[in-house]
C-alpha cells in the first residue's frame, strides 16, 4: 500500500505497510494482518528478556532525541513499588513532521500493540497517549480503536489471558507545541501549564506524579512491537552498514517537492534518492536550495551539502545537522531564506513556554530583528547580534526550545549570507513585512 | 462545536446531566482530580464554544482548584477559546512548511469570502472567525486548514469559496 503515494521500490514498509488501507483500522482487520501476534509473544516472556531484545534491535527514539529504546526502558526500577507509567508521545508538531498522523490514522492498532509491549517491559500498567489536540480525527480513530483493543482482550484486567493488567487512557493536549517535551507532556497529563521540569531528576525515577516513568516516541512505539515478533536481528540487519542506527525510518517530506508525503526507508540511504527518486525531485524548472531534514529546529543543509548525506543519525551530524524527527523541509529556489527563518523564529517565539529568560527573550528579539531586516530596516551590525543572541539562547535554558530556534537562524546566517545582505543592503525588499 | 453563548450572559452550569456523566467518567481514568483539568476543559468547550469566567469557576468547583489556578491552565493551552467565536472556527497553516507552498495566500482568500476583515476577528454575520496557526502537522498536504473539527488537507485559495459553503 502506501499513503499518499504506492510505496516506491526502494522503500522498506515495515511501519507503513498498511498506510492507506482502512480494512487495518478495526481490531479483526489488525489481527488478520498478523497484528498483535508481537504482544502475545512478549508476554510469554520475560520483562528482561523483552528490554534485551529491543536492546540488541538497536531501536532508538524516533522523536528526535536518538536515544537507544531498550536502554531507556532498562532505567525503569525492577521492583514496582509505585504505580509505573508508560507515555505515547502523540503530540506531533515539529514543523516537517507528519509521519505519527498517518501510523495514527491507518494502523492504531499498531500503536496500540507496541504500548503494550512496552508497558509490559517496564512494569507499567498503565498506558497515557497523549494526542496533541488538533488531531481531531485521529483522536476518534484512536478512541474507538482503543475501545475495540479492550472488546478483543489486547488491553484491560487480563491482557490476553495473561494475568497482567494494561491499561490505556487518551489524553488530548489542547494547542502547546512545547508539551511535545517530555517534562512538559507529563505536567500537562497531571493538569498544569505545559512547562518543561528541570532534570534530574529524570522521568524514570520520579515522572507522571513522582512515579517511575518513561515517555516513547509513537513511532518508536509501533517499531517495538514488530521487533518482538520478527527478532532484533532481523530488525539489526535492516540498515546499510552503520551498526549504530538500525531499522526502517518514517520520514516526512513536506515543501517543493514533485510528491510530498511519508516514505520508509531503511536507515543509512542516500538522502539524494529520497529527494530526487521517491519524491520525484523538484517542480519543473526549479532547483534545489536547501534542506531542514529533521523538523525545524535542526540546521539547514544546502543543496551541495545533501550529496552523499546518509539518511541515518551519525550520517546526517556528519553533514552538520541532525536526522532529528525525520521530518524534512525541502526548498527550491523560490525560497526567501530570510522570510522562511523569520517564521520559524515567529513559530518558537509563539510557542515558547516562556519561563526561561534566554528562551522568552530570545526567541521574541529574534524574530523582531528578522522582521526589521525584512521590512529594510537592517543594519549591518543585525547579523552579529543575531549570532549573540543565539550564542546566548544554546545549552542555557531548561529544555531545548531555545536552541531549536536558535539553530537555523545561525545555519542560515551562515550558509546564505548574501540573501541577508541582499535585505540589508536594500537591494531586495520583501512585501511580506512591514516595520 | 456548538454556538458560543454571549459573554454578557449569565453563567448556567455546564456540568448537569448528559456531561456531569462524562467528567464523572474521567475520574477513575488518573489519579488526581487536578489531571482532569483538560479534559474537563474540553467538555466545557464542548458544550459552549468557549470558557468564560463564570465557567472557569465551575470547573475549579469540581475539580477543587482555585479559579485562579485554572485561568492560568486556560490561558497557556491555545485552542481554549477564551472569548466567544464564530460558529465555525478556521484555523490555517501558515508556518515556513507551508507557507512556501502558499499557505498565507489561502488565509488571505479565506479572509475574503468569510468577510472576516483580518486575522482572529469574528464575521459580522457572527460565522466565521479566521486565525493563522502555527503547524497543524500535516506538511505533506500543504496547506492544511482545520474548521472546527474537520480536518481539510490540500486547501487552494481556489477551493475556499466551495468549502465555504459547507459551513452555515
Amino acid at each position: 500500500m502506501g499513503y499518499p503515494h504506492p510505496t516506491h521500490p526502494k522503500e522498506q514498509a515495515v511501519l507503513s505497510k498498511h498506510f492507506g488501507d482502512a480494512g487495518a483500522r478495526t481490531f479483526d482487520g489488525w489481527v488478520k494482518r498478523g497484528g498483535y501476534e508481537g504482544l502475545k509473544k512478549a508476554l510469554g516472556m520475560t520483562r528482561e528478556q523483552v528490554i534485551e531484545e529491543v536492546k540488541a534491535s538497536g531501536l532508538r527514539g524516533r522523536g528526535g532525541a536518538g536515544f537507544p529504546t531498550g536502554m531507556k526502558w532498562s532505567f525503569m526500577p525492577k521492583d514496582v513499588v509505585k504505580p509505573h507509567y508508560l507515555v505515547c508521545n502523540a503530540d506531533e508538531s515539529e514543523p516537517g513532521t507528519f509521519k505519527d498522523r498517518e501510523i495514527l490514522r491507518w494502523t492504531p492498532h499498531q500503536l496500540i500493540e507496541g504500548c503494550a509491549v512496552g508497558a509490559y517491559a517496564i512494569g507499567a500498567e498503565r498506558i497515557y497517549i497523549y494526542i496533541r489536540g488538533e488531531f481531531t480525527a485521529e483522536h476518534k480513530i484512536l478512541v474507538k480503536a482503543v475501545e475495540e483493543a479492550y472488546q478483543g482482550g489486547a488491553l484491560g484486567a487480563n491482557v490476553f489471558g495473561s494475568g497482567k493488567r494494561i491499561d490505556l487512557v487518551v489524553h488530548r493536549g489542547a494547542g502547546a507545541y512545547i508539551c511535545g517535551e517530555e517534562t512538559a507532556m507529563m505536567n500537562s497529563i497531571e493538569g498544569r501549564r505545559g512547562n518543561p521540569r528541570i532534570k534530574p531528576p529524570f522521568p524514570a525515577v520520579a515522572g507522571l506524579w513522582a512515579s517511575p516513568t518513561t515517555i516513547n516516541n509513537v513511532e518508536t512505539l509501533s517499531a517495538s512491537s514488530h521487533i518482538i515478533r520478527e527478532g532484533a536481528a532481523w530488525y539489526k540487519a535492516l540498515c546499510r552498514g552503520n551498526p549504530k542506527s538500525t531499522g526502517t525510518k518514517l520520514f516526512s517530506v513536506c515543501g517543493h517537492v514533485q510528491r510530498p508525503g511519508n516514505y520508509e526507508v531503511v536507515m543509512g540511504t542516500p538522502m539524494t534518492d529520497l529527494v530526487f527518486d521517491m519524491c520525484g525531485g523538484m517542480r519543473p524548472g526549479r532547483t534545489l536550495k536547501a534542506v531542514i531534514p529533521g523538523g525545524s529546529s535542526v540546521p539547514i543543509l544546502t543543496a551541495k551539502e545533501i550529496e552523499g548525506c546518509l539518511l541515518d543519525y551519525e550520517g546526517v551530524v556528519e553533514k552538520g545537522s541532525m536526522l532529528g524527527s525525520g521530518g524534512m523541509i525541502v526548498m527550491d529556489d523560490s525560497t526567501d531564506i530570510v522570510y522562511q527563518v523569520m517564521r520559524l523564529a515567529r513559530f518558537y517565539a509563539h510557542e515558547s513556554c516562556a519561563q526561561c529568560t534566554q528562551c522568552r527573550e530570545g526567541t521574541a528579539w529574534t524574530t523582531r530583528i528578522l522582521e526589521r531586516i525584512l521590512a529594510g530596516q537592517g543594519k549591518k551590525e543585525d547579523l552579529n547580534l543575531l549570532l549573540d543572541l543565539a550564542d546566548n539562547m544554546t545549552g542555557k535554558t531548561i529544555c531545548v526550545l531555545s536552541d531549536s530556534c536558535a539553530a537555523p537562524v545561525v545555519s542560515a546566517i551562515k550558509k546564505f549570507p548574501e540573501e541577508f545582505d541582499a535585505y540589508i543592503s536594500r537591494a531586495r525588499t520583501s512585501s511580506l513585512v512591514t516595520a | 462545536m456548538s454556538a458560543g453563548h454571549s459573554a454578557t450572559e449569565a453563567h448556567q452550569p455546564v456540568f448537569v446531566g448528559e456531561v456531569r456523566q462524562k467528567l464523572d467518567a474521567l475520574f477513575p481514568k488518573y489519579p488526581t482530580r487536578q489531571a482532569c483539568l483538560l479534559p474537563a476543559l474540553w467538555l466545557v468547550q464542548e458544550a459552549r464554544g468557549w470558557i468564560s469566567e463564570g465557567a472557569i469557576h465551575e470547573v475549579a468547583e469540581v475539580l477543587s482548584l482555585t479559579p485562579a489556578y485554572v485561568k492560568g491552565v486556560v490561558t497557556f493551552y491555545t485552542m481554549y477559546h477564551t472569548h466567544p467565536v464564530g460558529r465555525h472556527f478556521i484555523q490555517v497553516c501558515t508556518t515556513s512548511p507551508c507557507n512556501i507552498c502558499g499557505a498565507e495566500d489561502v488565509a488571505k482568500a479565506f479572509l475574503q469570502h468569510t468577510g472576516c476583515g483580518e486575522l482572529g476577528a469574528t464575521s459580522p454575520d457572527g460565522r466565521f472567525t479566521v486565525i493563522e496557526v502555527e503547524c497543524l502537522g500535516a506538511c505533506g498536504f500543504a496547506t492544511p486548514v482545520l474548521i472546527d473539527d474537520d480536518f481539510i488537507e490540500n486547501v487552494t485559495p481556489e477551493r475556499v469559496p466551495g468549502i465555504l459553503q459547507g459551513y452555515k
